[in-house]
């Protein structure tokens, strides 16, 4: 459906590498996620994908057409959700559904099946200014607005970043049922733990995708066993396990420590260690990764 | 065609709808088309002058007379000597001085010469220029007045011999000054609004973002741009049509010649000052930035326009420039409709003038104006 080849896209004539030798596939029907940091080059290759920006080189098609030569027509079988609020602030909710509706060549009741589920959350302040709905119902208006000329692929820029927990869980729901009417979604999020709710993911940092794959796959392939290690005095066990010469990686996460180590290790021994030199509360647990693991294992390999 | 109308629709819904620039838009102009013209008088009245008389004699006397009754001058002080004279210039009680020397009428009776000494305060250019200048046709008019009353009238060949002037102003036959500079006032408030809101409505879809959700649609570049111009092109048609109003009822001033002509030329240089706002927006990423570009040029055109000031007593150089400015032509085209009838043959060729501004402009703005931002 979409595949991007080698695309690089660099800014402020070349200085700034925001894409670096991009390719990736993605299939038709899929709620497919971006996952990477801030910076890390997901606005752009969604720029680049929905025919607002160029690349420096390489090559994308999208449904068949290609995003340079044949742009006018993916503008049509798109819907895109940029990532700051872009709708008239100064018109109601029904004037931009409306507007945006007319300026695809279209009505609202011809594709109000599609975003009946949605619209009607919104439908009872139809008449309020756009600028004044809480930051859910602009993303609920947004989602609409991008949706209404009924497109094949729906392309959404960070929409759950800044949105509170109910909202964010709320909006996943959404998008599995847009998935279900035969939708492709593409996500860009910088919350790892969002991963799991799609279908592929591609993590992405600094230009570079790292991984393509489903999310369990992903965890799946974390290379030797995490553990967790715990205490109350988390940032002298850190510098202690830095000395620490079986260790592979280690990097604070939350109130515990995620730690590798070689495979010779025996956990018990580091306990009893660890018990001796004053940290009596210490606790050593093997767990499964989390995509974020995954994450900073892959950074870390590509460094 | 129809997606032309809805994106009208939206301009119009927005603009109405946004009751502090509708008033900016609508209200203001009024406002300083019957404010600013009160100001931008150029015949100067009340001119404080300050006469220190050594003569004490009828003839100074007279003289004295003669300056205050003329209704442009005011006597602040009458000193004894010229020091003191003086002082008052220096502490702004004056802006004129007169001396007149002790003497004065009885050498002048003798023999038939006198000096009077003037001292002007050049401060206030306009002021001190024109002061001046009414002060010696004063002194000259009572001088052949003399002259005539002391000459016998057989005294002898050529001696009272006096060229006198008889002058009609054409055109605007009371020096009527808003004749002049009320329809040069309303020319440059079209061209703050027309050109400066269009550039702020543009930039502003940028600053909002809403240029990207319109970016991704399959909207025309032009139809985009149609949309934003032409809801400026109505409302600088209605402000001028309410300016016209203005200037009737306050100076009744009411064009000339026809109001055909009036409005074709307004048209074109209407497409002129768009082509210059959408120009001007494809510049700016902010508000701010359009702000500071426009006003730069709008400072320009108000000095550089010859509403104020005639065109002809520039340096050719800047006679070209000036050329180049829409409003400069515009304003010629005004004066010329309203005040003397013009018709299109003799405004025709600042309408190619203006057509040809506009048409660079908008060209350029086009090609600048990037539907695929990099």
């Amino acid at each position: 459906m979409i595949t991007f080849s080698n695309i690089k896209k660099t800014y402020l004539k070349g200085t700034v590498l925001a894409l670096d030798d991009v390719s990736l596939d993605i299939n038709k029907g899929q709620l497919f996620g971006l996952i990477g940091p801030d910076g890390a080059g997901k606005t752009t290759l969604f720029r680049i994908l929905t025919t607002l920006l160029l690349p420096d080189s390489g090559t994308a098609i999208v449904n068949g057409l290609d995003i340079i030569t044949d742009y006018k027509k993916i503008r049509d079988s798109i819907g895109y959700m940029p990532g700051k609020f872009s709708l008239y602030q100064d018109l109601s909710v029904e004037e931009n559904l409306h507007f945006f509706a007319t300026i695809f060549n279209t009505t609202i009741e011809e594709n109000y099946e599609l975003i009946k589920d949605i619209y009607i959350q919104i439908e009872p302040f139809k008449n309020r200014r756009a600028g004044k709905l809480s930051g859910g119902m602009k993303q609920k208006l947004a989602l609409c607005c991008a949706l209404i000329h009924n497109p094949e692929i729906l392309i959404l820029d960070e929409p759950t970043t800044g949105v509170d927990a109910v909202s964010r869980k709320e909006f996943w729901e959404m998008l599995k049922r847009l998935k279900l009417k035969g939708l492709t979604i593409l996500v860009s999020t910088p919350y790892m733990d969002e991963a799991n709710l799609c279908d592929q993911i591609a993590l992405i940092q600094n230009g570079k995708i790292l991984s393509v794959d489903e999310p369990h796959k992903i965890v799946s392939n974390f290379d030797g066993k995490l553990y967790s290690v715990k205490s109350a005095k988390i940032f002298q066990l850190m510098t202690l396990l830095k000395s620490y010469p079986d260790l592979k990686s280690c990097f604070a996460f939350g109130d515990a420590l995620h730690a590798t180590f070689l495979e010779t290790t025996n956990y018990e021994e580091l306990a009893q260690n660890l018990l001796k030199k004053g940290f009596e509360d210490i606790e050593i647990k093997e767990i499964t990764p989390s995509i974020e693991d995954c994450f900073i294992q892959l950074v870390n390999s590509n460094k | 065609m129809r997606i032309l109308y809805y994106l009208l629709e939206k301009e119009f819904l927005q603009i109405l709808r946004n009751k502090s620039i509708l008033r900016m838009l609508i209200i203001a102009p009024i406002i300083q088309l019957i404010l600013m013209p009160l100001a931008a008088d150029f015949s100067v009245k009340n001119i404080s002058i300050a006469v220190v008389d050594h003569d004490h004699s009828t003839v100074s006397r007279q003289l004295i007379k003669k300056i205050t009754a003329s209704g442009h001058f005011k006597l602040t002080g009458y000193k004894d000597s010229y020091l003191d004279g003086l002082s008052m210039v220096e502490n702004d009680k004056a802006d004129l001085l007169i001396e007149i020397p002790i003497g004065f009428e009885r050498n002048l009776v003798r023999e038939n010469s006198q000096k009077l000494f003037i001292t002007i305060n050049a401060i206030e250019g306009t002021k001190a220029n024109l002061g001046g200048g009414y002060l010696q046709n004063i002194i000259r008019d009572y001088n052949s007045e003399l002259r005539m009353k002391w000459i016998p009238p057989n005294s002898g060949p050529n001696r009272g011999q006096v060229i006198s002037i008889a002058s009609t102003n054409w055109y605007n036959p009371y020096m009527n000054y808003h004749l002049f500079i009320v329809p040069g006032i309303l020319v440059s408030l079209l061209t703050a609004m027309s050109s400066m809101q269009a550039a702020f409505n543009i930039v502003q879809e940028k600053e909002q973002g809403t240029i990207e959700q319109i970016n991704v649609t399959p909207i025309k570049k032009y139809i985009f741009i149609l949309g934003k111009l032409l809801p400026f092109l109505v409302l600088s048609v209605i402000v001028f049509t309410l300016g016209l109003i203005v200037s009737k009822v306050f100076y009744n001033i009411w064009p000339v010649g026809n109001f055909g002509i009036l409005y074709v030329s307004l048209i074109i240089y209407l497409f002129a000052m768009l082509g210059m706002g959408l120009l001007i927006s494809t510049y700016s990423e902010t508000q701010q930035q359009a702000m500071s570009l426009s006003f730069f040029f709008t400072m320009i055109f108000n000095m550089m326009s010859g509403m104020f000031t005639s065109l002809d007593s520039m340096p050719n150089w800047a006679k070209i420039v000036a050329n180049l400015f829409p409003p400069s032509h515009f304003i010629k085209i005004m004066r010329m409709v309203v005040m003397k009838g013009s018709d299109y043959s003799d405004i025709s060729s600042h309408l190619f003038w203006m057509f040809g501004i506009g048409l660079f402009l908008t060209t350029w703005a086009v090609l600048n104006y990037r539907k695929t931002i990099n």
